[in-house]
């Protein structure tokens, strides 16, 4: 067995004293491990970041084993988030999210999501909303998206500004006044096909919106938590907003 | 079935070397012969500098370092310069700027970086003695020789977040080109880094 992809590095452990085992999010092959012969080495470790593009071959006797991955940097995007705290939690929360897709399941809308996200943590006014944006791809494919496209009790599209808690779809303005303090803020600019600008506190609204879903519909049923850079990164994101 | 070749004692003697980093099953069967046959010389004064060292050894209450005396030697030494403190992740990273002998600061090991993955927060860090030795308005500098890793520059930055209230100056090491090394051969992440922190000549 053997094949060739491209990915992002989501996680690397230390295998004995050079050896290490990468977790790939690779474009047509899903989340997918393999053993790193010299991974520990000086002319790897630079590779072997998170969050970084990579062109990987993995090889292996057969399908279901570990295998022996080839890695090769494309981009190294860790670097570039490394400058900035909140960007390398969010370059960090990414890769451990990214980790609750199943093995081997190949997702490729999200990667390309994933590497579109990933190119621009280099810029505090870009980024954010794109994570924010990869959060909710993240939860439509793991089979708990959000229904933003109409609202869940008028069936308009019109003035949808909240989301409910409990279904995950979205309810316009008139139709939530009632529930108001029980329902979710919807930001403009995730709705789908809407090209709305950021209004302030849009950022911080999608994350606990993304939030919300991730941790009641997929990190608790697991018995996980949610990553705490993630909210690190929220509590940098805070500071630089003030 | 493999048959034994030796007695339980060699045995356990060859296992024990085996997990020593750089020693595999045959290079510590190697190391181990070599310890039977030169037992005077080798074998006896190794066992002895063991027992004293596990009797001996203890944690320094104030960098978090490993010697035999405690406080540890540096932090003992008052030629040092007490007012900066250099963080490490690990005792090798002390060794290694020390056997550089490029600052005559004090020190203080954290025992690790902050890794999720691996279940390593804060609380699993030396990181409380460092905000109280920072705490006290003797220290003036703190310099964060983490690795440029993203787990070490996440320390890093959680670290300057930590020490923000005492009021301290931290810096951390510069990243670029390494003496020696060849523009070619650098990875993009080092050649970013390196045109970032240019400097004017």
């Amino acid at each position: 067995m053997n094949w060739s992809d491209e990915g992002v590095i989501l996680s690397v452990r230390a295998h004995g004293e050079t050896a290490a085992v990468a977790e790939v999010l690779t474009r047509a092959h899903g989340r997918h491990l393999g053993l790193v012969h010299g991974g520990r080495s000086r002319k790897s470790r630079p590779v072997l970041q998170i969050g970084n593009h990579v062109d990987v071959t993995w090889k292996a006797r057969l399908a279901d084993h570990l295998g022996h991955m080839n890695v090769e940097l494309i981009r190294g995007y860790a670097a570039s988030a490394m400058e900035e705290p909140a960007a390398l939690a969010g370059l960090t929360s990414l890769c451990t999210l990214a980790r609750l897709l199943p093995e081997r399941d190949p997702h490729p809308n999200l990667y390309e999501v994933t590497l579109f996200v990933l190119a621009y943590f280099d810029d505090v006014s870009v980024w954010p909303a794109l994570l924010a944006r990869w959060e909710l791809a993240l939860l439509d494919e793991l089979g708990f998206g959000l229904d933003l496209t109409q609202c869940a009790a008028t069936g308009g599209n019109d003035d949808l500004i909240y989301v409910s808690p409990k279904t995950g779809r979205a309810v316009s303005a008139s139709a939530g006044e009632p529930y108001r303090d029980k329902l979710l803020a919807l930001p403009q600019f995730l709705l789908p096909g809407r090209k709305a600008a950021l209004a302030p506190g849009d950022v911080e609204s999608s994350f606990v919106l993304t939030g919300h879903f991730l941790q009641t519909r997929v990190v608790h049923p697991r018995g996980d938590e949610m990553p705490e850079s993630r909210s690190r990164m929220l509590s940098f994101l805070k500071r630089i907003d003030a | 079935m493999s048959k034994k070749i030796a007695g339980p004692e060699i045995e356990r003697l060859v296992q024990l070397l085996s997990r020593l980093p750089g020693l595999g099953p045959r290079s510590a069967r190697k190391a181990a012969l070599a310890l039977l046959k030169r037992r005077e010389e080798l074998l006896v004064p190794l066992a002895d500098a063991l027992a004293v060292a596990v009797s001996s050894i203890v944690e320094c209450p104030v960098c978090g370092s490993l010697d035999t005396v405690s406080p540890c030697t540096i932090c003992r030494d008052d030629r040092r310069d007490k007012s900066v403190i250099v963080v490490v992740e690990e005792m090798g990273d002390l060794w290694a700027l020390e056997r550089a002998a490029v600052i005559n600061a004090s020190y203080h090991v954290l025992g690790g970086h902050l890794s999720p993955l691996d279940g390593i927060g804060p609380e699993r860090l030396n990181i409380a003695k460092l905000v109280e030795r920072t705490a006290t308005g003797d220290v003036k500098e703190v310099i964060l020789a983490l690795n440029a890793t993203v787990e070490g520059q996440s320390t890093a930055h959680y670290l300057t977040e930590q020490l923000a209230p005492a009021g301290v100056a931290v810096s951390r090491l510069a990243q670029g080109v390494p003496i020696g090394g060849e523009l070619d051969y650098l990875d993009e992440g080092t050649l970013a880094a390196a045109i970032k922190a240019r400097k004017r000549i």
